[in-house]
């Protein structure tokens, strides 16, 4: 198992965001989350990747403990512990977050140098190639504000690769796109799946969800109400909640 | 007085406002930084001093800090401090800037979205990383017509060292005027000072300018 995570629980305030939830992710497998605003599927997202804590329950990356519990309180890693453990997975956010003062190519390099201390011919070589992947290497010199936005977030993209995680989370990555640069970012993604990266995709985008994912999991108040093949989840859901859910995407 | 002797006369305290200005900045601008970091300190004590630090400094004239810091020692402590004028100066100028910078720092840092750390983490950023090559770039881009400000404000503020009696460009003009009972000292300070001002300015567009590459 690449991603463990059991019996997970968070509130903010009063407000119980997620009872209760254990998602696992195996090596290659790519999990598409679905389900209304505020089911609590970014806030899973984040509490995976670290940037919330949780009030309880277990997060494990390639069995090596980032959080357990301990009498009903959660207990995270050491700090040097948890940088060990950063380097598992990457994050891609909904609002790119690209650091504007860098160019295209900073953006992707810094973080392999800085932080993993790779050599820098290396990186530039992996960067280039990423570029080129997401077809941008001719805007290796540009700045994220001359790009569009389905050009920054395959840039974000490249950046997090380029750490070469070994599970990449999406946090709905085309929300803030148009349908035509939508496109771009998931045919990218698309293409990753093909290679068997391993990838955990909370979207809005249902038609790209059945067709690149190995196991779809439907979130609502903060609970998982159905999870399975694409093909079961959208063609024939279980349950109630989920038809009612899915007939809103219907054409 | 001939002009020119007037003029030469003058140009000692031309330079002593300019050793002014630019040692206030040299010692202002990253003690501002500091001071901002302890108001942004987790450590509710240490941010809540800060903030009382940074009022009074702010709520005070900056002519009355120039008094405290140079008798203060004297009056309260009977320590002798003949001869620490310049001394005196300096750190009256420096803390009082230095707080100014530091709220402005403060407005900059706190512009940022907080993506940008969330993003710098994620990619396994430490803290002062974060700081120093993501944010505090961003911020600085940020603060420049604010710092601009500043600038211009403390190139004027020199004059106020004339309370302790320092014999910088204002000091020297007011006494020439009176000794030669002429208009002209206060002519050529005036003409010193909006020289200096348009000096500062254009310098500090070239810098606008240079970090224009991005939004």
């Amino acid at each position: 198992m690449i991603l463990e995570m059991n019996n997970i629980r968070k509130s903010f305030d009063s407000l119980e965001v997620l009872k209760d939830i254990s998602l696992s992710v195996d090596s290659g497998e790519v999990v598409s989350i679905i389900g209304p605003s505020g089911s609590g599927k970014s806030t899973l997202l984040r509490c995976a990747t670290l940037l919330e804590q949780v009030d309880g329950g277990e997060i494990r990356y390639l069995g090596r403990a980032a959080c357990t519990e301990e009498n009903g309180a959660p207990r995270y890693a050491s700090p040097s512990e948890l940088k060990e453990l950063r380097r598992a997975f990457g994050l891609v956010f909904q609002s790119f977050n690209l650091f504007p003062h860098y160019s295209v190519l900073k953006n992707v390099m810094e973080a392999p140098m800085l932080v993993q201390k790779r050599n820098k011919e290396e990186v530039r070589a992996t960067a280039m190639g990423l570029l080129e992947k997401m077809g941008l290497e001719s805007k290796c010199d540009a700045y994220p504000c001359q790009l569009s936005g389905g050009q920054q977030q395959r840039v974000a993209i490249a950046r997090a690769l380029c750490l070469k995680p070994e599970i990449l989370f999406f946090d709905e990555p085309t929300s803030a796109l148009d349908p035509e640069l939508t496109g771009e970012v998931l045919k990218v993604i698309k293409q990753l799946a093909e290679e068997n990266m391993t990838m955990v995709i909370v979207t809005h985008e249902m038609p790209f969800a059945r067709a690149v994912s190995d196991r779809v999991i439907f979130m609502d108040g903060g609970v998982i109400v159905e999870q399975g093949e694409p093909e079961e989840v959208f063609g024939n859901p279980r349950q109630e909640r989920t038809k009612q859910f899915l007939r809103n995407y219907e054409p | 007085m001939s002009f020119s002797t007037m003029l030469s006369t003058m140009a000692v305290g031309m330079l002593r406002t300019c050793a002014i200005f630019f040692l206030t900045l040299l010692g202002s601008l990253p003690l501002g930084l500091g001071i901002m970091l302890l108001r942004r300190s987790g450590n509710r004590f240490v941010s809540r001093l800060t903030q009382v630090f940074i009022a009074i400094i702010r709520g005070t004239p900056l002519m009355l800090q120039l008094l405290v810091w140079y008798f203060g020692p004297y009056y309260l402590f009977g320590v002798n401090i003949k001869g620490w004028r310049f001394p005196a100066i300096l750190v009256a100028f420096i803390v009082n800037y230095a707080a100014y910078f530091a709220e402005i720092y403060r407005g900059g840092v706190e512009s940022i979205s907080i993506g940008q750390y969330e993003a710098a983490q994620v990619l396994g950023y430490s803290r002062s990383q974060t700081f120093m090559k993501i944010i505090l770039p961003q911020v600085v881009k940020r603060i420049l017509p604010s710092i601009t400000n500043e600038f211009i404000t403390l190139v004027k503020d020199t004059s106020m060292a004339f309370t302790l009696a320092y014999q910088e460009i204002f000091s020297l003009a007011k006494q020439i005027s009176a000794s030669q009972t002429s208009f002209m000292p206060f002519v050529i300070a005036g003409v010193f000072y909006f020289i200096a001002n348009y000096a500062v300015a254009y310098a500090m567009e070239g810098c606008e300018k240079a970090l224009s590459y991005y939004n």
